[in-house]
């Protein structure tokens, strides 16, 4: 999921002087071991690269997935929806933190992973790049993102690198309430009135196949799943979780007494899952390029908070310069 | 930005009886801030009664490069465990 960008594109490994190779040797032994490899330890430059990178773009994506789900703090229709959704994007902003802390200890810094994403350089998750556009969006993002989010990062809570995985914990801890807000609003809205079961539906129809694209591509076209698995960066391919997140919410949609907008859905009693119909690959490479409905808005919002938030940076930074000198004199 | 907010390392002390432990780092412009950070950040459902922040650049660490040797003064002291001392069974409250 977080690693859609780095799946379909990249260099082969490039072949390691004597020395490194020894080292990368006992590296690849303690990972099979299981052994947690914390900051300081060494690592192959591949390896603190791919995860520098995974862990940013994990972190871009809770940052920007504050956007969507921001535009209807203003239109929750009651008090107590609201102060759960704003607790929610606040969260959303917690897990952020968590991911640039897990990254720095890798070597980069934060000025240098929000100057990427800025200049649009680093990727964020594709299923951010999609509209809110009524009040059941909210309740099909918190039922099917933040659900298809959780089969992903539940497996990323064992990964090889210390800090990611520990950050993992705490966001998994988290992310069950805003799967539940979801559903709850679904459920809420599945038995009003007929408009609000229409609204429902609707929210269903446009976020199904887009949250199905998170987990990524298919195997056959992941390059760098293999390597991912073996440092155990990775634990489950992209199919396997899509499967896996299809089995659990087909039924769970089907109490709501909505449709899956998959007219070739069917359960397979010999394999014991739900066969889909074809995933239109055509739409996540769009939006993966740049070319989804909110790509453009997206990054302009970004842009627009951190230039107007420059001023309260140094005015911090001044008034903590100040307070030195006095304290000082 | 983050050029003038220095980084911090985080500790939380759970509850009373408890020691601080590491939850993670963030940037803050100077100590008040880092603590109202770090409780807007690390304590979002009631993680913490106490927190410290030391700057990072504070925190001495040990080189996992030297682990072995640092270390290896405990690896034949086993002596050290209770589980090395033979005691019949009958004997009590030892």
């Amino acid at each position: 999921m977080y690693t859609q960008a780095l799946d379909s594109q990249g260099k082969e490994p490039v072949a390691l002087p004597a020395e490194d190779a020894a080292r990368s040797a006992h590296f690849q032994a303690r990972v099979d071991a299981e052994e947690k490899i914390e900051p300081k330890d060494w690592m192959p430059e591949a390896y603190r690269h791919t995860l520098m990178r995974q862990i940013s773009q994990h972190a871009h994506s809770e940052i920007v997935g504050m956007l969507p789900e921001g535009n209807w703090i203003t239109r929750a229709p009651s008090l107590r929806r609201k102060a759960v959704l704003i607790a929610k994007v606040q969260d959303e902003g917690g897990h952020g933190m968590y991911l640039y802390s897990a990254a720095e200890t890798l070597g980069i810094s934060r000025a240098e992973m929000f100057a990427q994403l800025l200049s649009g350089k680093a990727k964020y998750s594709s299923i951010f790049n999609y509209p809110t556009l009524t009040w059941a969006d909210v309740g099909a993002i918190g039922w099917l993102v933040d659900g298809a989010a959780i089969m992903n990062q539940i497996p990323i809570c064992r990964c090889s690198y210390g800090p990611y995985a520990r950050a993992m914990v705490r966001i998994c801890k988290e992310e069950s309430f805003h799967q539940r807000q979801g559903f709850e609003i679904m459920l809420t809205l599945a038995r009003g009135s007929g408009a609000q079961r229409a609204m429902a539906q609707d929210a269903l129809n446009r976020w199904w196949w887009p949250s199905i694209m998170m987990f990524g591509p298919s195997d056959a076209d992941s390059k760098h799943t293999a390597q991912s698995m073996r440092w155990k960066i990775k634990r489950f391919s992209n199919d396997e979780l899509r499967q896996k997140f299809i089995d659990v919410t087909v039924p769970q949609a089907h109490f709501l007494g909505l449709s899956i907008p998959d007219p070739q859905l069917r359960w397979n009693e010999a394999t014991e899952r739900y066969d889909i119909g074809p995933i239109d690959w055509s739409e996540f490479h769009a939006v993966l390029k740049g070319n989804g409905p909110c790509n453009r808005e997206r990054l302009e919002a970004r842009r627009a908070a951190y230039e107007a938030g420059e001023w309260v940076r140094e005015a911090a930074a001044a008034h903590a310069r100040k307070q030195r000198a006095r304290a000082a004199a | 930005m983050s050029n003038d907010w220095p980084l911090f390392e985080v500790f939380i002390r759970s509850r009373a009886g408890l020691e601080h432990k590491h939850v993670g780092s963030l940037h803050a412009a100077d100590a008040r801030m880092a603590i109202e950070h770090a409780r807007d950040v690390y304590t979002r459902r009631q993680e913490g009664i106490s927190i410290w922040v030391v700057p990072s650049a504070q925190i001495i660490a040990s080189d996992p490069g030297e682990a072995e040797e640092l270390f290896e003064p405990a690896r034949d002291k086993v002596y050290r465990h209770p589980t090395f001392y033979d005691i019949p069974e009958e004997v009590k409250n030892l």
